[in-house]
């Protein structure tokens, strides 16, 4: 199977490790490992959206009531940041493609600071949770429900924590390896030939925001209507 | 003894030498030996718990230890022999060292990750072996809430973390297998000519890959909720304990695949060797690794037969463990029909093979009695749901892991391990097993719960049975401990191919060279065609 890219072998031979014959059947397995981490990642994040699917259609009502609590025009405007974020690193990944080296390092930067941009809103609206004592502990009080339902939109709230916790932690491993990438790239180690680690990455990196894009309409949209 | 032609001739081995050599390796059959070690520690630790164990159940009072301390020993005994031996067992040792040889490449796909995941499985089992010494841990393998997150006075945190970050060892693991069988396969070695080792392997790294992450959070919910109270388990806020059981079991079950399906694997190839036959029903048995590997998925809720689960979401969990049960059967009569008409030689592999398929096959009936609703809810945690796992992880998995490391020693190694010793030790494993454990089949039916370390006056006769296996098990467990350690300065030097077998990995010198082959091998023919190898002396004893 890999005799037949052999005839490349040698014009990109820049990076290719022992165990593999071909730079293209390197780039093939490095490609596959990441698909099959995402895989990975899917079932991890799987495990909170089984939970909260079994307490949101328990305590549906107690969980829409929850849900509007949350600001929704922040929550919109975070997510058209992480949009952004996706746009940049694909451009990141364009860029490699094409050798444009300089353009590699512009849109990593960028899409490091539209990610630092979109954890500080986070870190401002768990703040914010913080202060109306929304936070699951002892202090809790959510003052639109009788006290039979604190319990439950106690719940709703820890599912807000953790899967929004877990995705800012992904976040931030992904902000690390963001860095380790301008780093590579201000030497110009990224280009046609090779661009492996921008790519998969990258592929992390959208991962990371589609998750967002299921958690947003799950916590924040739940029951909201336009102005009638 | 030693010619000089051996000597000089370089392996993995003698290619350098030093520990930064073996700590820093990047070769997959260094780090599969860096596994041994770490797996035979916890074998033997969580035998020494299995041994606190058997002898407090002498006598019916608990007068060798304290109800609390016994509780610990259990927990203990099965976190170290599941998480940190039998999962990692066949396939970060066994699978390491022969995969790729199987398929004919240079190494894993990821050496480097190779190593970073036997880095993680060494600091989680250093945190469970801090825990461990701390004061133990007393919830049951199981860590069942509410008890582990609200009322348990030991060391839950630490040990969960033990078990998070080694389960990050068995990802990276699987995810390294699934791609080297991808990309790495040697020209000619097509899927049809895998062998089913590689198969089984293939199998049990898709269920690493896919179940475990779902472990990994839930021991992080667990966390949660023992640290900071969130209410993901607890009924005082309206969160369900039994979701708990739910998440932890759909790991948990496939989990038992994953240490049953190499096992299978290295059956499926000490059973082809020995009767010089290719296995009966190759593409059966290879798409049975991947039936069990899917349907293992689906038949968690067993488990849960007594735990609030809808009486009707037990009948369709029910039937699908039936199901289940039918890939497990094509596996044991394809074995069966391979001996048939087979040129059988009754080297020590091979009476391991026997003593793992007549095993098996008892914990697979035995797991199809549980699998009856009306049977299980009256059996239900007592001892013979005990015996039912214990005849599949110990007369299952480890009859085949000391099956397989025999039948590779040689590989392994460049000696041969003594023929004689190891047949006896074959044999006292067996007569051990049975002793220790079908009476506790017996116990179990009579009522005998498990988990207690107080019984009735009528129950002794059993145990004490039972206890007496157990030693006569654990002779059976260090002889090869011995012999394996002496053969390795005393043993014969063994052959390229000392048993006559047809796969790649003995293609090449025992033991192998650094990049396994000095070419890379192309494949012309089908696993298991021994036309080429007759001829071949096969060297027993």
């Amino acid at each position: 199977m890999a005799s037949e890219t052999q005839a490349h072998a040698h014009q990109e031979s820049l990076a290719l490790r022992e165990q593999f014959d071909t730079a293209a059947q390197q780039k093939d397995a490095s490609t596959l490992g990441m698909w099959i981490f995402l895989i990975t990642e899917i079932m991890f994040f799987g495990g909170m959206f089984l939970a909260y699917t079994v307490y949101r259609h328990l305590y549906s009502h107690v969980f829409a009531v929850a849900s509007s609590s949350l600001n929704v025009y922040i929550g919109a405007a975070n997510t058209v940041v992480l949009l952004c974020s996706s746009l940049t690193m694909v451009l990141a990944v364009r860029a490699a493609q094409l050798s444009q080296k300089k353009a590699i390092v512009l849109f990593l930067v960028l899409t490091l600071l539209l990610g630092g941009v979109f954890l500080g809103v986070k870190a401002y609206e768990w703040n914010e949770k913080f202060v109306e004592h929304h936070v699951p502990g002892a202090s809790f009080h959510f003052e639109d429900l009788p006290a039979s339902d604190q319990g439950h939109a106690q719940l709703f709230f820890s599912l807000y924590f953790a899967m929004t916790g877990l995705h800012a932690l992904h976040m931030v491993i992904g902000a690390g390896l963001l860095c380790y990438l301008v780093f590579e790239a201000r030497k110009g180690r990224y280009s046609a030939e090779y661009n492996t680690p921008v790519d998969l990455i990258g592929l992390y990196w959208h991962f990371v925001d589609i998750i967002w894009i299921f958690l947003f309409p799950l916590l924040y949209l739940i029951d909201r209507h336009l102005g009638r | 003894m030693i010619t000089t032609a051996v000597q000089e001739r370089e392996h993995y081995l003698n290619e350098s030498y030093g520990i930064k050599s073996w700590l820093l390796t990047k070769d997959h059959k260094r780090i599969a030996l860096l596994y041994l070690f770490t797996v035979t520690f916890f074998f033997f630790l969580g035998g020494a718990f299995a041994t606190m164990i058997r002898v407090e159940l002498l006598t019916p009072q608990g007068n060798f230890v304290s109800n609390d301390t016994y509780n610990k020993l259990f927990t203990m005994h099965g976190v170290a022999m599941i998480f940190f031996f039998l999962i990692p067992s066949i396939p970060a040792t066994l699978g390491n060292f022969f995969l790729p040889m199987m398929i004919g490449a240079r190494d894993l796909a990821f050496p480097r990750i190779n190593l970073l995941s036997w880095y993680l499985l060494v600091i989680g089992g250093l945190f469970a072996l801090f825990a461990m010494l701390a004061g133990g841990v007393d919830t049951g393998w199981t860590f069942y809430t509410p008890y582990s997150t609200t009322y348990s006075n030991s060391w839950v945190i630490a040990t969960a973390i033990g078990i998070f970050v080694a389960g990050f060892s068995s990802i990276l693991t699987g995810l390294n297998f699934i791609v080297t069988v991808h990309r790495m396969r040697a020209p000619g070695m097509t899927w049809s000519r895998l062998p089913l080792f590689v198969w089984s392997n293939y199998a049990t790294a898709l269920i690493q890959v896919l179940g475990t992450p779902v472990l990994a959070v839930t021991i992080i919910l667990l966390f949660c909720e023992r640290v900071f109270h969130i209410g993901i388990f607890d009924p005082a806020l309206g969160g369900d304990p039994v979701l708990f059981q739910h998440l932890f079991w759909f790991y948990s079950h496939p989990a038992v695949y994953i240490m049953v399906l190499p096992a299978m694997g290295v059956i499926s190839e000490v059973v082809s060797v020995f009767s010089r036959k290719r296995v009966f029903g190759y593409h059966f048995v290879a798409y049975a690794s991947l039936a069990i590997a899917v349907l293992g998925f689906l038949v968690w809720g067993h488990h849960l037969f007594v735990a609030t689960q809808s009486v009707y979401a037990g009948l369709v969990f029910s039937f699908l463990s039936y199901f289940v049960a039918i890939p497990s059967a094509i596996k044991v009569f394809n074995w069966t029909a391979t001996l048939y008409k087979g040129s059988i030689s009754f080297a020590t592999p091979m009476l391991y093979a026997f003593g793992f398929i007549g095993l098996f096959t008892i914990g697979g009936l035995t797991g199809l009695f549980l699998a009856a609703l009306g049977f299980d809810v009256h059996v239900t945690d007592t001892y013979f749901v005990v015996a039912h796992f214990h005849y599949i992880m110990v007369g299952g998995t480890i009859m085949a892991y000391m099956g397989g490391l025999h039948y590779w020693w040689p590989k392994m190694t460049g000696r041969m391990y003594p023929e004689g010793w190891a047949k006896l030790s074959a044999l006292v494993v067996f007569l051990g097993f049975n002793l220790t454990f079908f009476p506790q089949f017996i116990l179990g039916y009579m009522g005998m719960p498990r988990r207690y370390h107080v019984y009735p006056d009528e129950f002794q006769v059993l145990h004490v049975l039972s206890t007496a296996g157990a030693s006569v098990l654990a002779v059976g467990y260090l002889l090869p401990m011995i012999y394996f350690v002496w053969s390795l300065k005393y043993g014969a030097i063994a052959p390229a191919n000392p048993w006559g077998a047809s796969g790649l990995e003995w293609k090449t010198q025992s033991p192998p060279p650094l990049h396994n082959f000095d070419e890379t091998p192309v494949v012309t023919e089908e696993a298991y065609d021994y036309s080429s190898v007759i001829g071949e002396e096969i060297q027993v004893g």
